[in-house]
């Protein structure tokens, strides 16, 4: 009996062990599943479609090209490939709002005909139009196929608009680059002052003052992302607005700060145990050199601690990318290609946090926010991979 | 030439020390000056009112502790059993090794994945709707790597004397594991849990689509209804309401207490610490 | 060369040194013997000032090199430390090829001159006497060196900022015999060129390679004379308990 139970007690401890390793599975097959689903619906809205003129040859338009033309950026057919004919937008608001009631018939049953009636007569016409309310193929009306949404236009596309009219753009370009920018400026902000305080850590400070100095480290380190968005766009912005003369101080350069302190401790832990672990004899060998405590640290104990220091930059960059709240807080939410550190940026998990709770389950916008999910988890999960090889690696 | 190169490279290190320091009294002076003045009982007590520009914060506390007690419930028996079995029984087998590496990497994913997964898994696909047990299972997910590992630091500081003089009394692995090496392990692995607890109470990207509601009439009755939340409710009256400054004394508030209860479950978490490191002093 | 007047040393409250005496002559090979813990390797450390590393340690007396008593303040340590070479127990390379190695020190002391730093760097590898085995590696990484090999190394690492005095604790103590032998060689070569003070337990090492022997025993100087004298007729029965064997 006692081994029966044993044994049932053995067997629910290994299915424990085994939970993590379930969880990312749960994980990877959620964010995919979700996900990739996006590059197998259309361009344009489910039950919706655009309808032209039969005289008009036109074969495919990318989704930059629609949105130009309904925001009248484009204005003739010739600019994308066509013939020499004027563009001519319509929308099906613009029906409701030329016809009265009665025109359009007690259950609706006049529009096709009116719709049909009015390409026909304007051979320029591009139309955006539910289909149940549209006519059908004939000798006037055509519908413009419209192609699936691409892997790469995804990634190479810049303009992330994904409410836009008729189409939405998913170009994750500049989620991507604000990503980068204001994970590696934070970095580069935080890494002098990480490893400057784990040498003073390891090899300066006396016992008193690391038994203040670690627990301000870990303390900064639990304080909550919202609290540090909060003093980001309270404190912080209005100081970077002032100083650099800005018209806004929710900028790339203030989310980087932010980060940079959240990164610190991170940075900070990962840095001192490596250096704490190189060996005292090493160390000796270099002062009865004559070299004194600096020169030996530069020149004998980071050299020893490289794959340690490189690894506290590798994690430190990948919790930086994957902060949300504080970002999303401070960088001013602007989904463009930053040109400066100075100009408001969006990032992947801000974008996420931000759009999530309006995308209509199962919808485009939805599946584009979970392929933006997993941009993000493959990214972190591969900086954590890279940061716990590098870090095993000895000298 | 030299010795001036290190004194100023020293110095400037010293002026980091100094440094980071004074960040962390500006940010906690910042919250605590300011939210200080809106804290009393009645702010601590009473629900919001007047469109969230006066009143209390009640709801969102008893949303953050229900979260709270939820997330532990499932995180904690599935983590500490997840160590127990890697420390006691894997040792260093594949699977043992393997799950490391899993759990290592779960630990760095961030936390708004957890929201994206924990919405399409628990409030849509399993059908629990934005709710305290969807929300509690994502944070679950979220403190489990933290949990795992610090349960295995704790078993592994239990001197390998106790599980031998327990087995040459003829005492089954399993019963050594309840009666000797778990109850010598427990200060570390409430300081796990605490620190857990810090966490969870912070986290706002789990709960944003997972349980989080800007304003509700009642408290919660069930665990399939919404909750409000601490970080979620700071996070909105910062961005978000019609009158950003008129709320901000509440924002302030909100923080302080958000803040405090992070710093307290920081010094138990040392406290716990400090505990153990003194019962293993004494019997070494 | 180096004296010791009336030095007192203290690790917090222990009494490490007792009121030592001593004084070597240039150019000669001095052995400090005793037991474990008895202050030799404490001694030695007066000599480089390594001793200011730990924490809560006092010295009293004077500890002379070259006529300069190197515990005033108008020393400077960096300096003292490269004219007071020191190789340690534990062969310790640095993580740098083997030229880079010895060139360390060079570098470190304001040497710029490659050609000059290589002549320097061929000059200690070959009065360490490991020139040969290494001169076509010179680029490889140091730790492919043999532990023997390794010891030369940082010998020749320490001869290369030209010292006056070698201090070494406990040289051969991890290595294999035929590398020890290899030390006890070099050592004897080197003699003609620096003042060297060796610490050892072992006793047939001291009889084999120094001029004289110190003795020292729970901090105390007990005895230093000629080594042959020592060995064959020590002043002290203690010493010559502990020469044999007796206790130690």
């Amino acid at each position: 009996m006692k081994k029966i139970k044993e044994k049932l007690m053995y067997g629910y401890l290994m299915i424990s062990g085994g939970v993590t390793g379930i969880i990312i599975l749960f994980i990877i097959i959620f964010l995919f599943s979700e996900g990739i689903g996006l590059f197998q619906s259309k361009n344009i809205e489910n039950g919706y479609a655009l309808y032209l003129n039969t005289e008009n040859v036109i074969e495919e338009l990318s989704p930059e090209e629609i949105t130009n033309i309904f925001d009248g950026k484009i204005t003739n057919w010739k600019e994308v490939r066509g013939q020499d004919l004027e563009i001519i937008t319509y929308r099906f608001n613009d029906l409701l709002n030329s016809y009265s009631e009665s025109d359009l018939g007690d259950n609706y049953e006049h529009i096709p005909l009116i719709i049909e009636e009015h390409i026909s007569e304007n051979k320029g016409i591009i139309a955006y139009l539910p289909t149940s309310f549209a006519p059908e193929e004939s000798d006037f009306v055509r519908i413009l196929s419209v192609g699936n949404i691409e892997l790469k236009d995804f990634f190479i596309e810049s303009k992330w608009m994904p409410t836009s009219e008729p189409v939405p753009l998913f170009g994750s370009l500049s989620l991507i680059i604000g990503t980068l920018l204001v994970g590696f400026l934070a970095i580069i902000i935080a890494l002098p002052l990480g490893l400057g305080l784990a040498v003073y850590l390891s090899e300066l400070a006396n016992k008193k003052v690391k038994k203040v100095l670690k627990p301000v480290i870990e303390l900064l380190a639990g304080i909550p992302s919202v609290v540090y968005g909060f003093f980001g766009l309270i404190v912080l912005a209005p100081i970077v607005q002032k100083v650099f003369k800005l018209p806004i101080g929710e900028t790339a350069l203030t989310g980087a700060l932010v980060l940079a302190i959240m990164a610190l401790p991170t940075i900070v832990s990962v840095a001192e145990d490596a250096l704490n672990n190189t060996p005292r004899e090493l160390k000796e060998a270099s002062l009865a050199l004559g070299a004194n405590q600096w020169e030996t640290i530069q020149k004998v104990v980071f050299p020893y601690a490289k794959s340690g220091i490189l690894a506290a930059i590798v994690l430190g960059v990948g919790r930086a990318i994957g902060e949300t709240m504080a970002v999303l807080m401070v960088t001013g939410n602007a989904a463009i290609l930053p040109s400066s550190v100075f100009q408001s940026v969006r990032t992947i998990p801000a974008t996420i946090a931000a759009e999530l709770g309006e995308a209509p389950t199962g919808g485009v916008h939805y599946q584009a926010l979970f392929l933006l999910g997993i941009v993000l988890f493959l990214f972190t999960l591969m900086t954590s991979v890279v940061g716990e090889v590098i870090s095993k690696k000895k000298y | 030439m030299r010795k001036f190169k290190q004194g100023l490279a020293f110095s400037l290190f010293k002026f980091f020390a100094v440094l980071v320091v004074g960040i962390l009294f500006s940010i906690v002076f910042f919250i605590l000056f300011n939210g200080i003045k809106v804290i009393n009982w009645e702010f601590l007590t009473k629900s919001p009112s007047n469109g969230m520009l006066s009143g209390g914060i009640f709801p969102a506390i008893i949303g953050t502790i229900y979260l709270i007690i939820g997330s532990i419930i499932f995180a904690v028996p599935f983590g500490v059993s997840a160590a127990i079995y890697n420390i006691e029984y894997g040792k260093n087998n594949w699977f043992v090794k393997i799950m490391r590496i899993m759990t290592n990497n779960l630990a760095g994913v961030p936390s708004i994945i957890f929201g994206l997964v924990g919405m399409a898994l628990f409030v849509n696909k399993l059908n629990f709707g934005p709710s305290l047990i969807s929300g509690a299972l994502t944070l679950a997910i979220l403190i489990l790597p933290l949990i795992i590992r610090t349960t295995e630091e704790a078993l592994k500081s239990v001197p390998e004397d106790y599980r031998t003089s327990s087995y040459s009394l003829g005492a089954s692995k399993l019963t050594t594991i309840r009666k000797v090496v778990l109850p010598a392990a427990i200060p570390n692995i409430l300081t796990g849990i605490v620190l857990s607890i810090g966490r969870v109470s912070g986290e706002t990207a789990p709960i944003l689509f997972t349980v989080a509601a800007y304003f509700l009439p009642h408290l919660p009755q069930s665990i399939y209804d919404q909750a409000m939340a601490l970080p979620y409710h700071l996070y909105v009256l910062v961005t978000s309401g019609t009158d950003l400054e008129a709320s901000r004394s509440m924002a302030y508030g909100t923080a302080l207490v958000l803040v405090a209860i992070v710093f307290a479950m920081n010094l138990l978490a040392g406290f716990f610490r400090n505990k153990m490191n003194k019962l293993n002093k004494r019997n070494s | 060369m180096i004296k010791a007047k009336d030095v007192h040393f203290y690790y917090g409250d222990f009494h490490a040194l007792k009121g030592v005496n001593i004084e070597i002559k240039e150019k000669t090979v001095t052995a400090l013997i005793g037991p474990s813990g008895c202050g030799k390797s404490t001694f030695l450390r007066l000599f480089n000032r390594m001793n200011d590393l730990i924490d809560n340690t006092r010295i009293e007396g004077q500890c002379i090199v070259d006529n300069k008593d190197i515990y005033s303040k108008s020393i400077d340590v960096d300096t003292l430390r490269k004219n007071v070479g020191m190789v340690f127990q534990k062969p310790t390379p640095f993580p740098k090829t083997i030229y880079e190695n010895i060139a360390y020190g060079l570098k470190i002391n304001g040497y710029k001159d490659k050609r000059k730093i290589s002549d320097i760097v061929e000059k200690s590898l070959k009065d360490a006497a490991l020139w040969e085995e290494v001169k076509d590696k010179l680029q490889q990484s140091a730790f492919q060196l043999s532990g023997g090999q390794q010891q030369r190394l940082c010998i020749a690492r320490a001869l290369a900022v030209s010292p006056k005095v070698l201090l070494m604790d406990e040289p051969a103590s991890a290595l294999d015999p035929i590398s020890t032998s290899k030390i006890e060689e070099l050592i004897y070569t080197l003699k003609k060129e620096y003042t060297i003070v060796v610490v050892t337990h072992n006793m047939q090492q001291a009889a084999r390679i120094s001029d004289n022997t110190a003795f020292f025993m729970m901090g105390e100087l007990v005895e230093y004379n000629d080594t042959k004298k020592m060995f064959l007729n020590p002043e002290k029965e203690i010493t010559q308990n502990y020469i044999t064997g007796r206790f130690g």
